[in-house]
């Protein structure tokens, strides 16, 4: 059982005695090869695009004098623009109530399939997570025409109950419309993340929990939720990546609910319609870059904290 | 870390040797953990089926909906058979709307799969593989490289990606749409630690004494130890690619080279339109087609890539 250990390096130290392996050498370039390709094609449709972007948020192009160097005024001009304001509050709304909702459900299933008391575990784990194979528009349009008052699920729940709920691409409900076309996509996905990391726990913690006389309740706080910290933060990160760049559910849903979507509901949708309908393509880059960087700080601190409460 | 070591040798053998030992494993637990005041419970399999219901019921109304001929659904309820069956009336419909564009998008769906998703697991085996098993100049710099771009917004990019594209004449043309496909960090991550344990370096170093190449070595000996890890990723940026949305919305501006999702997506918009041709059968039989093949993929590789997301999250 100890042959193979964590480190490749100690597995091979005595036969690296007898006879020093070339590729072991001091600069060996052997890796490459195979890392190569795929840093290639990296730096080219991620590395190359940042930089590019970068470049075009530090210019203007003007009716007068053309495509100029205008430093910091794209940037402060975004800090000063109501409409993107609007949608990151719109997003961060969204964030607060959508990611901690979707996140317990999947808790809760994986909990529960790994619980051993459920009948046919293996059905509830492919039947919630089967969602997460559906594309993005299939997923919207579904929802949107179920959603729909004049003939969708809605109506023909109104008109046999003789009762009128409330539209779900009115203003006040069409973000919660969102937050469930994106829960539905996305809760089996989070589900078989937790779930795979609770399959690794080793069986002998059980045991001993079990001589303890620990019950089910007492097993779960004490081993299965810090067993699942890091997936948690994993599947926490994800989902704010998510949040912050939500265009697909939105930008789908936009041809039934005209009013109420405005083109600017999303800092992505923001961006995308300022470059495509706007020609605003430098504007678009600089607020490109600050979602970025915004989400890219917000990822690193749940990483901090989730990591250091761990220690 | 203990189960780490205890699954190593197992990870090691194929990947028949793999799901069955993570069987053992299950089996094991699931005597463990059931004892004697655990059985098992209506209640919460009541509560799970709720969920059941939920993930699953929308699937349920785009089959009846495709069913259904297009005053039907207009009229009648979602959730049931209403009227002749003309499911295969609409997908006939379908496949010949416009010239037949739907098939054509489909192609052009398959195309990106097949390039992209293929390429991108190609990519991320051997550099997966050489990350786990090579000591090289730049190795940290890499690292460092990729984990940060993970934490940049997928669609952050698309944007700036598109502009670029566009001074090099790549748009409109489905490169633009395969070389971002061709990347997946994950699947790096995942097969790097994937082969840690799954290729034993004493395997390699026979294959050295033996005089076979490094790149000999992988394709003959270590790419079938990887087998689960790649099928899973395999899985994972097939699916990435094929429900594809934002990518090719603003790389393309012609349907020649839709792929299925930015298709369908057109036609309802032509049927939200005042005045379009309303062809909500055709986009609801449409999107039955397109899910219909991904799902199957997904339900018949069930023991792979399960096997192979648990083997990643040892390490995660």
């Amino acid at each position: 059982m100890t042959t193979v250990s964590q480190d490749p390096t100690a597995a091979v130290a005595p036969r690296l005695g007898r006879r020093p392996a070339p590729h072991k050498a001091k600069r060996d370039w052997t890796g490459w090869k195979f890392i190569g390709p795929f840093m290639l094609i990296f730096a080219f449709v991620l590395i190359a695009p940042v930089v590019y972007s970068i470049y075009l948020s530090f210019f203007k192009d003007q009716l007068v004098g053309g495509n100029s160097f205008v430093g910091l005024a794209n940037y402060i001009q975004v800090l000063g623009d109501q409409k993107f304001w609007e949608s990151l509050g719109r997003v961060s709304i969204f964030l607060v109530v959508q990611v901690p909702i979707m996140l317990l459900l999947a808790l809760f299933a994986a909990l529960a399939i790994d619980s051993a008391r459920l009948h046919f575990p293996a059905f509830f784990r492919i039947g919630i997570f089967l969602p997460y194979a559906v594309p993005a528009v299939v997923a919207t349009l579904m929802w949107g025409f179920m959603y729909g008052v004049r003939f969708g699920l809605v109506a023909n729940i109104n008109d046999f109950f003789g009762i009128s709920l409330p539209d779900p691409l009115s203003n006040a409900w069409v973000l919660a419309s969102i937050g469930n076309i994106v829960t539905w996509e996305f809760v089996g996905y989070n589900m078989l993340l937790f779930y795979a990391a609770l399959r690794v726990i080793p069986t002998d913690l059980y045991e001993a929990a079990e001589l303890d006389g620990a019950n089910h309740f007492r097993v779960i706080r004490s081993i299965k939720l810090p067993a699942l910290r890091p997936a948690i933060v994993i599947g926490t990160i994800f989902s704010i990546i998510g949040s912050f760049q939500l265009f697909n559910e939105p930008n789908i849903l936009k041809p039934l609910a005209k009013n109420t979507i405005v083109t600017s509901f999303t800092p992505n949708m923001y961006a995308y319609n300022l470059s495509f309908s706007g020609q605003q393509y430098n504007y678009a880059a600089t607020i490109a870059i600050v979602m970025g960087v915004a989400t890219a700080v917000i990822a690193l601190i749940v990483q901090n904290r989730g990591s250091r409460k761990e220690v | 870390m203990t189960q780490a070591t205890v699954t190593a040798p197992s990870a090691a053998a194929s990947a028949r040797g793999t799901r069955s030992t993570s069987r053992a494993t299950r089996h094991t637990r699931s005597l463990g953990g059931r004892g004697v005041h655990q059985r098992r419970s209506i209640l919460l399999t009541i509560v799970m089926s709720v969920m059941v219901v939920y993930a699953l019921f929308p699937l349920f109304w785009l089959f009846v909906s495709s069913t259904k001929t297009q005053s039907e659904l207009l009229s009648s309820f979602g959730l049931w058979f209403s009227g002749d069956f003309s499911l295969f009336d609409n997908i006939a419909q379908t496949l010949s709307y416009g010239n037949g564009e739907f098939v054509r998008w489909f192609g052009n769906t398959l195309l990106y799969v097949v390039v992209g998703a293929g390429g991108a697991t190609l990519l991320a085996a051997l550099g997966g593989y050489g990350l786990a098993k090579f000591n090289f100049p730049g190795k940290k710099g890499v690292f460092a490289v990729v984990l940060g771009a993970v934490a940049i917004p997928g669609t952050a990019l698309a944007v700036p990606t598109f502009l670029m594209f566009s001074q090099l004449g790549l748009t409109n043309t489905p490169w633009s749409i395969i070389l971002p496909s061709l990347i997946s960090p994950f699947g790096l991550y995942l097969i790097w630690t994937y082969a840690l344990d799954a290729v034993p370096t004493e395997v390699l170093e026979a294959a050295r004494m033996d005089g076979a190449g490094e790149m000999r070595t992988f394709f003959t000996i270590s790419l079938r130890l990887l087998t689960p890890g790649i099928v899973t990723v395999l899985l994972f940026t097939v699916v990435a690619t094929w429900n594809n949305y934002f990518l090719p919305l603003i790389m393309l501006s012609e349907p020649t080279w839709y792929p299925l999702t930015v298709g369908l997506n057109q036609w309802n918009a032509q049927s939200q339109t005042v005045g379009g041709d309303a062809i909500y059968n055709l986009v609801v039989t449409g999107s039955l087609l397109t899910i219909v093949p991904i799902i199957v993929a997904f339900l018949f590789l069930q023991k792979y890539w399960q096997s192979g997301l648990s083997a990643g999250s040892v390490k995660a």
